[in-house]
């Protein structure tokens, strides 16, 4: 009778109201000592929402939880840690201003008042090493990669005793090769019998880490299966709830004239650091040139600098062979350069604007938005409405505060607006994080056809999947510098994450492993 | 006068004029260090110095009288995170509104507990204060002796620095405590109660403001007149930015300002050529100064600065 193992962990009926948002349905959910379970969804999906929940952050409004087969009550995370419940959020928590130890200790009560800091770094770096999670337990939180900062978070959690990990999408911050080594730990855990559940939206992961997965769509458990049993192809229509093109449609362009050309150009960061080192390269019309690299090597700032949000601190920006280096942002949008910026409420749209405000906010200058300086409601009207239609941004009414669309469609609207008033030079700056597959798709459709319609567009993403499906080239950055500039049809994800680690493309080894064939890679 | 002893007379008039605005400095760095920005210390200090003044003017108790004035600046604190914590007001509005309504009050009380004999103002009373208690042999120390000839409020400040640094650096509720002000979310999510941190340091801030006050009005001047602190509330929120929200550090804005006015006031009683107005200035005129050198200091390190999430209100359920 009792062969079969007994689940760790149950969640039974949870359902979870937001104001006007249903975000989960009564959701089941079960997990078994040493599994890896993917809950896969869309944003939105109500993936995060059940986590929250399971760790104390949110309380369920119906439904109930049971842990070893006993029903039990999660009010706090401190509940849930006693429970041997942890999860790593998709925005780190940590204080950065810390060093590793506190911040692993931090709020544990069974310490003495004053803590043996000295004691506690021992025993972190015994747990690292039976983990193979290599971190300074001295070192403080500001000074580490977000692979070694997510290394914490785990860290945080086995020190905890954790027996259930959540990971809310882990990988999205790293390189492949970091992803491996997650996958590692992963493996090392599960054989101990710890059990993880690993949110996500990506199907190749769902299928490399995963045992089970369980399917959400719109707070709606709608499929449970083996991973084993499964093929990405399924996972994205059960996710999407239609069949998803996974191949995108890239046409051959003929590329026009030159349209940006940097000449060895440095900058410093916000700390008066290098971020930027001697970067050359230029993108032809009808031409993506993909910017890849772990986020922090240069990548924001070489945005800022082609949209002059920051200044070139060496080199020059020539724009159609015009020298704009120290172009103000109104010079450079002039000469044609639109900028879809990687914060879409921060810096991409007004949060409490209205959409149609927002959709205005590069062709109010002049007619017809508006005339002599004054604003032409009517024409703005009108011409969001125009928008609207021809984006497909799904907004209640052109007046909606923008803020309460999804990310999508305030993606789209400001895709909308850059994409109008473009005329030369597209800055794309992760157009596709965080969104779902369906607006993925409808963003990288835009902008595969500004390519065609021979515009230069100058992609910066940390999907490599995206950057070799649309890009015709990629350069890697890391540290600031190029370490390489590659066909996308000639190169592969490991060439890439080779680079993104540090190694340039002239050090790596032969080409020849490749498969030659285009095409013929899984998606 | 020997120079020694030139120096010595004011390094002692420094550190009892520097005494207040440590208890106030370490008090309002606790509570900026759980992310609540309490601009309401005037109003504290106002209230602690006058309530402290009526108390031991009428019960003769110098220990009744500080323990009123740490209950009255715990109770404005109180308002303060509960308008700041529960209600999530605007922390400025609100340190502004506490500021403006302490002195005020503070004002009208100096008008309606004085005895009957002088109108009912507490104006000009002499009430019993603290004294300067010497320690044998240390006192006589060149220099060095001028920290022994103090009274009991400035020798506890001598341990609540080291101890205060201590609690904030070394301890587990330091540490939770820091966490709250650099990213309740974290703290949250590692099962530190916010709002129970943020409200029980805000009163601890006011409480020790409080005491700041009374030291003005019990041993610093002693006595009441309108606006005793002359501005001593707004000093520490600049001195709290000197000190980098390190309470180790705070005794040096704090003697940097005590100095300033004991240097300013040897020289009136000397008389300078500088007319008193300037004088008088200088304390105001450093803490501008200050503040555009810290400021501009921060830009520079970009690490070293405020608690990340001060004056921010927080809340879980963010959708």
């Amino acid at each position: 009778m009792n062969d079969q193992p007994k689940p760790i962990l149950e969640m039974l009926g949870i359902t979870k109201r937001f104001p006007g948002v249903l975000a989960n349905d009564h959701v089941d959910l079960e997990l078994y000592p040493g599994e890896v379970l993917a809950l896969l969804g869309e944003n939105g999906a109500g993936k995060s929402t059940l986590m929250n929940i399971l760790v104390g952050l949110y309380r369920p409004d119906e439904g109930e939880i049971r842990m070893r087969g006993q029903r039990v009550e999660i009010h706090s995370p401190r509940d849930a840690a006693a429970l041997g419940i942890g999860m790593v959020h998709q925005n780190f928590m940590l204080v950065k201003t810390m060093t590793v130890a506190e911040n692993i200790i931090l709020g544990l009560s069974d310490l003495p008042f004053v803590p043996d800091l000295r004691e506690v770094s021992r025993r972190i770096r015994e747990l690292s090493q039976r983990y193979r999670l290599q971190v300074d337990p001295d070192a403080y939180i500001w000074q580490l990669s977000v692979g070694e900062q997510q290394r914490v978070e785990i860290l945080k959690l086995v020190y905890r005793g954790a027996e259930v990990l959540i990971l809310d999408e882990p990988t999205a911050v790293l390189t492949p090769q970091e992803a491996q080594e997650l996958q590692g730990v992963l493996r090392i855990m599960t054989a101990e019998g710890k059990s993880a559940i690993f949110i996500t939206h990506k199907m190749e992961e769902v299928m490399t880490f995963s045992d089970w997965v369980r399917v959400l769509q719109q707070g709606r458990l709608t499929a449970v299966r083996k991973t084993g049993e499964t093929s990405p192809q399924e996972l994205a229509r059960l996710m999407v709830g239609r069949e998803v093109l996974f191949r995108l449609d890239r046409k051959d362009c003929v590329l026009g004239e030159k349209v940006l050309e940097l000449h060895s150009v440095s900058a410093l960061d916000d700390r008066g650091l290098p971020a930027l080192r001697e970067v050359a390269f230029d993108i032809h019309g009808g031409e993506i040139l993909g910017i890849a690299g772990v986020a922090g090597n240069g990548q924001s700032q070489l945005a800022e600098v082609v949209t002059g949000l920051r200044r070139t601190a060496q080199g020059r920006i020539l724009i159609r062979g015009k020298d704009l280096t120290h172009a103000s942002p109104l010079e450079l949008i002039r000469a044609g350069v639109s900028h879809i910026p990687a914060d879409r409420i921060g810096m991409g749209a007004v949060g409490n604007m209205a959409v149609a405000d927002n959709l205005a906010m590069k062709g109010y200058r002049g007619s017809p938005l508006s005339e002599r300086g004054v604003l032409r409601p009517r024409n703005i009207l009108e011409f969001a409405k125009r928008m609207i239609e021809a984006f497909r941004i799904s907004t209640p009414t052109p007046n909606t505060r923008i803020k309460f669309l999804s990310g999508g469609n305030i993606q789209k609207a400001i895709l909308a607006r850059e994409i109008d008033a473009c005329d030369g030079l597209m800055v794309a700056v992760y157009p596709a994080r965080g969104l779902d597959v369906g607006a993925t798709e409808a963003v990288r459709k835009m902008l595969l056809s500004q390519r065609e319609q021979g515009l230069a567009v100058l992609l910066i993403s940390e999907d490599l999947e995206e950057l070799l499906t649309i890009a015709d080239r990629i350069t890697v950055l890391f540290a600031g510098q190029i370490m390489g500039i590659v066909p996308s049809a000639e190169t592969t994800v490991e060439m890439l994450g080779l680079m993104m680690a540090g190694v340039p493309l002239a050090d790596l080894p032969a080409l020849g492993t490749h498969d030659p064939t285009p095409g013929s890679s899984p998606a | 006068m020997s120079v020694f002893a030139l120096i010595s007379s004011i390094l002692t008039i420094t550190l009892r004029a520097g005494t207040s605005l440590i208890y106030a400095t370490v008090g309002e760095i606790y509570t900026e260090r759980s992310g609540i920005l309490n601009l309401g210390l005037e109003g504290m200090m106002l209230m602690g110095a006058v309530t402290a003044f009526a108390t031991a003017f009428y019960t003769g108790s110098l220990w009744l009288a500080l323990l009123v004035a740490v209950i009255v600046g715990g109770l404005l604190a109180a308002l303060h995170a509960f308008l700041c914590v529960t209600m999530r007001a605007n922390q400025v509005v609100s340190g502004l509104s506490i500021t403006l309504f302490g002195s005020g009050l503070a004002s009208f009380l100096g008008q309606r507990l004085g005895p009957a004999s002088n109108n009912y103002f507490l104006v000009g009373m002499v009430g019993p204060k603290f004294t300067p208690i010497p320690i044998p042999f240390l006192n006589s120390l060149p220099l060095i002796g001028a920290f022994f000839n103090q009274d009991i409020l400035t020798y506890i400040v001598y341990l609540l620095m080291p101890l205060a640094w201590f609690y904030l650096y070394k301890t587990r509720a330091g540490l939770s405590l820091r966490a709250v002000g650099e990213s309740p979310q974290t703290a949250d999510a590692m099962g530190i109660d916010v709002v129970r941190t943020r409200y029980l340091y805000t009163i601890l801030g006011g409480m020790l403001t409080g005491l700041g006050g009374a030291h003005l009005s019990l041993a610093y001047t002693p006595g009441w007149t309108e606006n005793l602190t002359g501005g001593r509330g707004w000093i520490v929120i600049a001195l709290v930015i000197f000190a980098m929200w390190n309470p180790g550090r705070a005794v040096l804005g704090a003697v940097l300002f005590g100095g300033i006015n004991a240097v300013q006031f040897r020289l009136q009683a000397a008389g300078t050529a500088i007319p008193a107005a300037f004088l008088n200035m200088l304390p105001y005129l450093t803490t501008i100064l200050v503040l555009v050198v810290m400021t501009w200091w921060e830009a520079l390190s970009k690490r070293i600065g405020a608690p990340a999430a001060l004056g921010k209100a927080y809340m879980r359920e963010e959708k």
